[in-house]
């Protein structure tokens, strides 16, 4: 997408105002949760310290931590697959699911298999893929993707999804949202029973002992993986912990800043297909490993950092832009702060290069990530990657911006010559006003008044305030 | 933490290039506030810009370029450098090392950052001024700047001060951690998001009943003013350290 696409999305956006007003509300919520929990800052800024650092010494040696989680996966009759893109990682399900003769299969809320567009391969091949966490229930209803990345339908309000449930799943209305989730589980119980596969994300990747670790808060997500013969988890190869030790100070960190609860109402621990004996579980458990661009982000020491997130979304909740645009004006599968800051990594900046233009640098992003990414230090540095002939992003240097580097230069030439400076300040001064109000100058007067410049600076000030103490003398 | 000098006879003053060109009163409202406590100031002629402009666009040479001319302008002493912005300093003091890290004049730049304060940070740490109120009692919003909270950390030094003032109310913003929008480049390369957040936060601020919104940074300043005129409201923006000389000299 282009930056005047975009544009349009932005004004479409702004000018939704019963969306607005909604995402004000909701996102105050957002923020009071989270800081109802972590109330203490020196605490938090300790937890945050912890956290970043058991993050940090994963995204630092991947490659050892990734093997030595495939074998402990092994080790537990967990079948782990490489997937170097992610139409590799649909095939991947699309063949397990296959393998076993199925075509139906369940899904919990997971943002990978959005970045893999899962959904639109298996149905492409006669599968037929239901999710089955509410929200993304909702929105696989009206073909919809998700708006945020832990809250999916956060667009859609309860009247809305009485008219959704009442056209496609043929319900009376109602309003009522516990009738209507009621309805929602009754309609996905027998769609879990008939499944043939399961499909979870996953949160956080055990290598010690080969653990998928999913969180939640429906119950859905343990439905997918154990009502279902087979259950298979994908995930983006970063969402790894060297140690089970690592879990409690990262869930709580994940949690803590997403819904600003303790811990989640579901918190599932994979360790492995059904054991001759077992009551239940599936009879095979798979776990597809995502490349799609993130070894790339790893070579790079600054970048490297973007693998450290935990899709927490407490940057979209902190988020001024997010909250006046919303997630779907982003066109893209992670949308805010964090989106900004890996989906140009991920897919490249022809295509994602606008986002880096989304952010104010304000740092409300990074103030609250709860593994300290420097999000606008890297969004910074993909508006240097857009010019950049020798970056490390793909599509590092697409945009010249040859007048834009031609004005920047200019600009250095003038603030390191104090003849030059004083002399623009003064033509401004002069000829302010009359300038046509075109480009920047009219971006910036449709809603502000012209800067005025002023006659004299700083140092003429000065000069004159000592010449006047001397006089006075 | 910031290490702060226990006095200082000299300090040098960097205006800002938004306050040489727009601004200037407000700047030497901050010298006098130096002065007043007995501080020589010195305010070198070739001082321009912290390069922050070019640096959040994404032209790194330029701002090494320009970042360099203020480092070799502040050279000839060692005496802290104040900044009537929270914005710039931070860039000055945090961002600058970074912008040098792995190049031969990092160590001079280093030792040029760790001389950065902003001004009523300086102010309320070094100085420790001690204000009396001359003015009729006003109710004010004071505004944050999103660098001067979240990196400089100085908004506790700046409502310290305004707290000495017995006559005047601060007010709270709703929303006062959300950015005004200005960001720079970002007001004109995202406008329309931009003027969403500025009409926003100037809403606020009309809302608190306020007679004046204070600032401590001139780009924030002049976004919301500029806003706020253009609507023709009769909310006006000062920046803290014009407010404060005026309070103690009405």
């Amino acid at each position: 997408m282009h930056n005047a696409d975009f544009t349009r999305n932005v004004a479409k956006a702004l000018n939704d105002a019963p969306q607005r007003a909604h995402l004000e509300h909701v996102i105050t919520n957002f923020m009071r949760g989270r800081r109802g929990l972590f109330n203490d800052d020196e605490e938090l800024a300790a937890l945050r310290e912890a956290a970043n650092a058991v993050k940090r010494r994963v995204v630092g040696r991947l490659a050892e931590v990734l093997e030595r989680l495939e074998a402990s996966c092994a080790a537990n009759g967990i079948q782990v697959h490489w997937a170097e893109t992610g139409e590799e990682a649909s095939n991947i399900v699309l063949d397990i699911t296959r393998s076993v003769g199925g075509k139906t299969l369940v899904k919990s809320k997971s943002m990978v298999t959005e970045e893999i567009h899962l959904n639109k391969t298996l149905e492409a091949n006669g599968c037929e893929i239901r999710e089955t966490d509410l929200g993304e229930f909702i929105i696989q209803l009206i073909g919809q993707t998700p708006f945020h990345i832990i809250a999916p339908a956060l667009h859609v309000t309860k009247e809305q999804v009485g008219a959704i449930f009442a056209e496609k799943i043929g319900i009376d209305y109602t309003e009522d949202p516990d009738r209507l989730q009621a309805e929602a589980r009754r309609f996905l119980r027998e769609r879990f029973r008939r499944a043939d596969v399961g499909v979870t994300g996953v949160n956080f990747a055990v290598a010690e002992t080969g653990t998928i670790c999913v969180v939640e808060n429906e119950g859905n997500a343990r439905m997918c993986a154990s009502v279902p013969r087979v259950h298979v988890a994908v995930t983006g190869l970063e969402k790894i912990v060297d140690r089970l030790a690592d879990l409690p100070l990262m869930l709580r960190m994940l949690v803590g800043s997403a819904t600003g609860q303790r811990i989640s109402t579901y918190f599932n621990m994979v360790g492995g297909p059904r054991r001759p004996g077992d009551q239940d579980g599936p009879e095979q458990v798979h776990l597809v490993l995502l490349d799609n661009g993130r070894s790339r982000m790893a070579g790079d020491e600054e970048l490297r950092q973007s693998l450290q997130c935990l899709r927490c979304g407490a940057c979209l909740n902190h988020c001024p832009v997010f909250k006046r645009i919303g997630g779907h004006a982003y066109a893209a599968t992670y949308p805010g702060p964090v989106g900004t800051m890996v989906m140009p990594q991920l897919k490249g900046l022809d295509e994602y290069g606008y986002m880096a233009l989304a952010s104010s640098l304000c740092g409300a992003c990074g103030e609250v990530c709860p593994v300290m990414v420097p999000i606008p230090s890297i969004i910074r540095r993909l508006r240097v990657e857009a010019h950049d002939a020798h970056g490390a992003v793909l599509d590092h240097g697409h945009d010249a911006a040859r007048m834009e580097s031609l004005a920047w230069s200019l600009w250095a030439k003038v603030m390191t010559s104090p003849g030059l400076n004083a002399m623009a300040r003064k033509t401004m001064a002069a000829l302010g006003g009359a300038l046509p109000a075109v480009g920047p100058l009219g971006a910036w007067t449709s809603v502000r008044v012209r800067p005025k410049f002023s006659s004299k600076g700083l140092a003429d000030l000065l000069r004159e305030e000592d010449a006047k103490e001397k006089g006075s003398k | 933490m910031l290490h702060f000098p226990a006095s200082a006879p000299v300090a040098n003053y960097f205006g800002t290039c938004l306050v040489d060109m727009c601004y200037p009163e407000y700047g030497m409202a901050g010298i006098r506030l130096l002065r007043r406590e007995g501080v020589e100031v010195l305010c070198p002629p070739r001082q321009s810009c912290c390069g922050q402009p070019a640096y959040n666009s994404g032209f790194l040479d330029e701002t090494r370029t320009v970042a360099l001319h203020q480092v070799k302008v502040f050279a000839d002493n060692d005496a802290p450098i104040v900044v009537p912005s929270g914005s710039c300093a931070a860039m000055m003091r945090y961002h600058y090392p970074r912008l040098f890290e792995g190049r031969p004049e990092h160590a001079e730049v280093l030792r040029f950052s760790e001389r950065v304060f902003e001004l009523t940070q300086f102010l309320n740490n070094v100085l420790h001024p001690a204000y009396k109120d001359a003015g009729a009692p006003i109710k004010v919003a004071w505004h944050s700047s999103c660098h001067a909270r979240r990196e400089m950390d100085c908004i506790k030094d700046s409502l310290a001060l305004l707290a000495q003032l017995e006559n005047v109310t601060v007010l709270p913003i709703d929303n006062e951690h959300e950015c005004c929008g200005f960001g720079g480049t970002f007001s004109v390369k995202q406008p329309e998001i931009s003027a969403a957040m500025v009409r926003d936060k100037a809403a606020a601020i009309a809302k608190t009943g306020a007679e004046v919104f204070l600032v401590g940074d001139c780009g924030c300043l002049m976004n919301i003013a500029g806003h706020l005129e253009k609507e023709r409201s009769p909310m006006r923006g000062l920046h803290i350290a014009e407010f404060l000389w005026e309070r103690i000299h009405a």
